[in-house]
């Protein structure tokens, strides 16, 4: 079984991923700034971690940047999952050390797709 | 074309982005009276089969064709089709199919064709150093589209090279979608990673354009499988994944028998992961190693337009063709 970490400031869209990342038997953790992300990734590292971009206390961008800078035995996949969706802010991420990039909405299906993308179903 | 509406109802989040489509009917309601009329209309058009257990689609694939003429239900549009079959038959038929399709959809087949199929095909053509695919049924164009981006990507490897992408298909809102390259935010997301949504599109307010290098290595043209091909066509890959499948057994084969005409004796035509060609080893036989793909048996007289290995081009038999595609080879180099 796989792990997540969905990190989002919104409690209905954690709620909305969980429920999708269930079914496809994950284990699911949650925080809701990039903070709480960080100090979760301390403990134990997910395999993947869906990111929201605008989070209050630290952003989803600076959240990766600082996750990419620790040293750490494991390297974790990170989807972005935002409603930032143009060419700017999705470089921005991917030279930051995402995996992907989901623009919200998102359904199921994406989230599918995605996680087929990065090898995880 | 690709296929008749799924039996399986669309997620609500993408009716709703649908718009316009009215609730569906309720699975277990009886078909509306004038079902047969669809489903012969489907049948003659298509050839697809569309059965009584889909009949509950039929709403909400003929809701904006109901509206256009002012029919109040399937009934009074059967109706209004009975009385102007040629103005309203394309457009009821083409609203019954379901273009279904996605970039690299399944993944596998692109990958064996890199790892396996490309190699061998460019060592056997690479005196004419030319390439010719066709993706049937092609929808909206994700397919062809995907072929021409693994192209773009492996640039210096068929540089000088004629890389000629068809794809066909009968429905012409959807080739008119296809020729525009232009795709929505749900379309570029499946299946398509986001590198390669970076490198070869680029965004028109809400929507993704693919780039030009990627549109001008394919053309789409209007095509029903139903009908005899054009005359003097020869692909070494033939993609028809996902559209046999809905095809009753007698249609099947016809179309089969076509498509094998138009196939390089030494080509491969793939099919749909959940497709075999059973029961047609006269025609094809499954490709050693790779799922879903088969290639022609050595019958060399049913290869009727392409040349064999000497180059001697053999005739068809009993079928008109028109002029073969003609594509604008210089500039599609590689």
């Amino acid at each position: 079984m796989h792990s997540c970490l969905i990190v989002d400031d919104s409690k209905v869209i954690r709620k909305v991923a969980r429920r999708i990342l269930e079914d496809f038997s994950f284990d699911i953790d949650e925080a809701g700034d990039g903070q709480q992300a960080l100090d979760r990734c301390g403990s134990a590292m997910p395999d993947v971690i869906l990111l929201d971009w605008n989070m209050p206390v630290m952003g989803g961008l600076q959240f990766l940047q600082n996750l990419r800078a620790r040293p750490a035995e494991k390297r974790p996949t990170v989807i972005f999952c935002t409603t930032e969706n143009d060419m700017e802010h999705i470089r921005a991420a991917m030279d930051a050390g995402a995996d992907e990039y989901i623009m919200k909405p998102f359904d199921r299906e994406i989230i599918k797709a995605k996680l087929e993308q990065v090898g995880l179903i | 074309m690709t296929a008749p509406a799924s039996p399986f109802p669309r997620p609500a989040a993408r009716c709703a982005a649908a718009g316009a489509a009215p609730a569906l009917r309720p699975v277990t309601a009886a078909p509306p009276r004038s079902f047969p009329v669809y489903a012969d209309l489907c049948a003659r058009y298509s050839g697809l089969k569309f059965s009584e257990e889909k009949s509950y689609l039929l709403e909400a694939r003929l809701s904006a064709i109901m509206r256009r003429e002012g029919c109040a239900d399937l009934d009074a549009l059967a109706a209004a089709l009975a009385k102007d079959p040629s103005r309203l038959e394309p457009d009821i038929a083409e609203a019954l199919l379901n273009n279904e399709t996605f970039f690299f959809r399944d993944r596998a087949p692109f990958d064996e064709l890199q790892a396996s199929v490309l190699p061998r095909l460019k060592a056997a053509r690479s005196a004419e150093r030319r390439l010719r695919i066709w993706s049937a049924a092609c929808s909206t164009g994700q397919e062809p589209y995907s072929l021409s981006m693994m192209f773009a990507e492996e640039r210096a490897s068929w540089h000088g090279w004629g890389i000629e992408i068809l794809g066909t298909d009968l429905s012409r809102s959807a080739l008119t979608r296809a020729r525009s390259g232009l795709y929505t935010q749900f379309e570029v997301q499946r299946g398509l990673s986001t590198h390669r949504l970076l490198q070869h599109f680029t965004k028109e307010g809400e929507r993704w354009r693919l780039k030009n290098d990627i549109r001008s290595r394919v053309r789409f043209l209007p095509r029903n499988l139903m009908h005899p091909l054009p005359g003097g066509e020869c692909f070494d890959i033939i993609f028809a994944r996902n559209v046999l499948m809905y095809f009753g057994r007698e249609r099947k084969a016809e179309v089969l028998a076509r498509l094998r005409t138009a196939l390089a004796p030494d080509g491969v035509i793939i099919l749909g992961a959940a497709e075999t060609l059973f029961g047609f080893q006269d025609l094809f036989r499954p490709a050693a190693g790779s799922r879903g793909y088969y290639s022609p048996t050595l019958d060399i007289t049913r290869t009727a337009i392409c040349p064999d290995s000497r180059g001697t081009v053999h005739p068809a038999r009993g079928e008109h063709r028109e002029s073969p595609i003609a594509f604008p080879t210089p500039n599609q180099r590689v």
